[in-house]
């Protein structure tokens, strides 16, 4: 790839990463499953479990339909505290890997319930895979989300 | 000194959720007291130098794997100046030793080594009478059963199947049957409520009909199904048991579930391809045992619920996630995608994180306040159904014996 051509990819990966912050914290959360492919997933989990080499995640959604479900039920099944989130991203790291490229980038989510101040709710590392799908649009094939903490404070109710 | 009101337990003062010295008092008596405190599974720590740091109420305390593997639990304090000695949550040791001035402790809490302890070219030293004997760790009574570990700070305990009694223990055993375990995975969330609340949680089945539609709509806990309520002969132990519906068309029952949605449908049925997979009838089984434990089996779900108590407002609850050794990849998969329902994150006790949070906001500032736990009734005896509130009742009455009030 020429520089020119990095850069380039760089900038639509960031719009992809900006999207998706955007569809979390300003909605519409519906959208948030077609950032993804239809095989695609997304995992929320802990550093404790990846060091101890156990593979149970937070949130765990392994197509895009699971992630539809997930979608579903914030906005409509799950009895929560109103709140707002603020997903900041920061230091993509691209490398090209097969047909896509394995994105690592770092993530705060700032939480704030109706009420009370802002918190940092979590922060930590992005590894992910993004693809171009048969449209040409870039989307996530795998979103993981490795939160550097593993004591959640009371509830997960957004996806980091 | 705080004086219950009335005779029974079907109101609970708001008092025992916030103050500080009834918080006091159990951590004295309740944790601290003749209690089996569940603080893990031997599957955490299966070989020896193995340890995981957990706490038995506020008490910091190692569990490890000694080189004859057995399990030992000791108060995470050095016996010099009190430090916390162990600061990672699991790792493996052939020796414990404090950062600050290096005394070093063996696996069973034996004091091995005191730098100095006889002084630098004739200064200093500890006095002639100094025994290393007299400054172990100290070590919590230790049981387990099938996989499970429990310590006690009480040093006459009862055995632990006598403490758990017949009918629990059985229940304990349908989860607990013996098979090598193997985790899944460890959740961990502070919720801002009393730890108690917890408990009653669970002891109430009536509110998981009305509060989770995700429950009620896929008929996985619903007032409608066969269901029992059970205790021990103390009422401090109390078990859910209950049979998932066939049959999810609506009924007399699910009128009255605002949160019945006969319409839903999963994009991903994998999150409910439940297996059976043990040999009675019931689908789920929550089990709750005195002080600090639930034993969680929903679906394809397993896990051990630990309650970690922080002040009067709030605690920890840490979920071990747990298969066994001989389930197949596909059981594997399945248990984990399961686990979707559960934790901090879960489609089902998400719902019950908030709450309590909600209930302690309530209760906050009310001295004079109960609440009415009435149910089903006033008594405290078993229910072939889950529209009722006794296993509540039954815990308070124990808790009252139990904390003298």
């Amino acid at each position: 790839m020429t520089a020119l051509e990095d850069w380039q990819l760089r900038a639509e990966i960031e719009a992809l990463y900006a999207r998706g912050a955007e569809l979390l914290d300003e909605g519409p959360i519906s959208a948030w499953p077609s950032l993804f492919t239809e095989d695609g997933s997304y995992k929320a989990v802990t550093r404790e479990n990846v060091d101890q080499g156990w593979a149970l995640a937070l949130m765990l959604c392994e197509s895009r339909a699971a992630i539809e479900d997930r979608v579903y039920a914030i906005e409509h099944l799950s009895l929560t505290i109103p709140r707002r989130t603020r997903h900041l991203t920061s230091g993509l790291r691209i490398a090209a890997d097969g047909s896509g490229w394995r994105v690592e980038a770092n993530f705060a989510v700032f939480e704030t319930l109706a009420g009370a101040q802002t918190v940092c709710f979590a922060a930590g590392l992005y590894r992910d895979k993004v693809v171009r799908d048969a449209d040409g649009v870039l989307r996530f094939l795998e979103r993981t989300a490795v939160s550097d903490s593993a004591l959640i404070r009371n509830s997960l109710v957004i996806p980091l | 000194m705080r004086t219950w009101p009335g005779n029974g337990t079907h109101q609970v003062p708001y008092w025992v959720y916030t103050d500080p010295d009834i918080y006091a008092g159990e951590l004295r008596k309740v944790f601290g007291g003749k209690s089996w405190n569940y603080v893990g599974l031997e599957a955490e720590i299966p070989e020896p130098g193995n340890f995981k740091r957990t706490k038995v109420g506020e008490t910091s305390v190692i569990v490890v794997r000694g080189k004859d593997g057995e399990i030992n639990v000791l108060k995470n304090q050095c016996a010099h100046r009190g430090l916390e000695i162990c600061r990672q949550d699991y790792g493996t040791r052939r020796t414990f030793q404090c950062p600050y001035h290096q005394w070093t402790y063996r696996l069973d809490g034996a004091l091995s080594g005191v730098p100095f302890i006889r002084g630098v070219n004739g200064h200093g030293g500890m006095p002639e009478d100094f025994e290393r004997e007299d400054h172990n760790l100290q070590r919590l009574a230790v049981t387990t059963r099938h996989g499970a570990i429990f310590a006690s700070e009480a040093a006459d305990m009862e055995s632990l199947e006598d403490y758990l009694g017949p009918k629990m223990l059985v229940l304990f055993d349908r989860v607990f049957d013996g098979r090598p375990l193997r985790i899944l995975g460890v959740s961990r969330q502070r919720i801002p409520g009393n730890w108690k609340l917890m408990f009653e949680n669970i002891k109430d089945p009536y509110h998981a009909s009305l509060l989770h539609v995700f429950l009620v709509t896929f008929g996985l806990f619903r007032a409608d199904n066969p269901s029992r309520t059970e205790m021990d002969s103390t009422g401090r132990h109390s078990a859910l048991i209950s049979r998932r519906s066939t049959n999810l068309a609506p009924n007399t029952a699910t009128q009255e579930m605002a949160s019945f949605h006969e319409k839903l449908e999963l994009h991903d049925k994998r999150l409910l391809d439940i297996v059976k997979e043990f040999p009675d009838s019931a689908t789920v089984v929550m089990q709750t045992i005195w002080p600090n434990l639930i034993v969680q089996q929903q679906a394809n779900t397993l896990a051990t619920r630990q309650i970690v108590p922080v002040g009067p407002e709030a605690f920890d609850l840490v979920w071990t996630f747990f298969g066994y050794e001989d389930d197949d990849e596909a059981m594997r998969a399945r248990r984990l995608r399961h686990a979707n329902l559960m934790g901090p994150a879960g489609f089902v006790s998400l719902d019950d994180s908030e709450v309590m949070d909600l209930a302690q906001r309530g209760i906050h500032c009310d001295e004079s306040g109960q609440a009415l736990v009435e149910m089903g009734g006033r008594g405290t005896e078993d229910h072939d159904h889950i529209v009722t509130e006794t296993a509540i009742r039954a815990f308070y009455s124990y808790y009252r014996s139990a904390m003298g009030l």
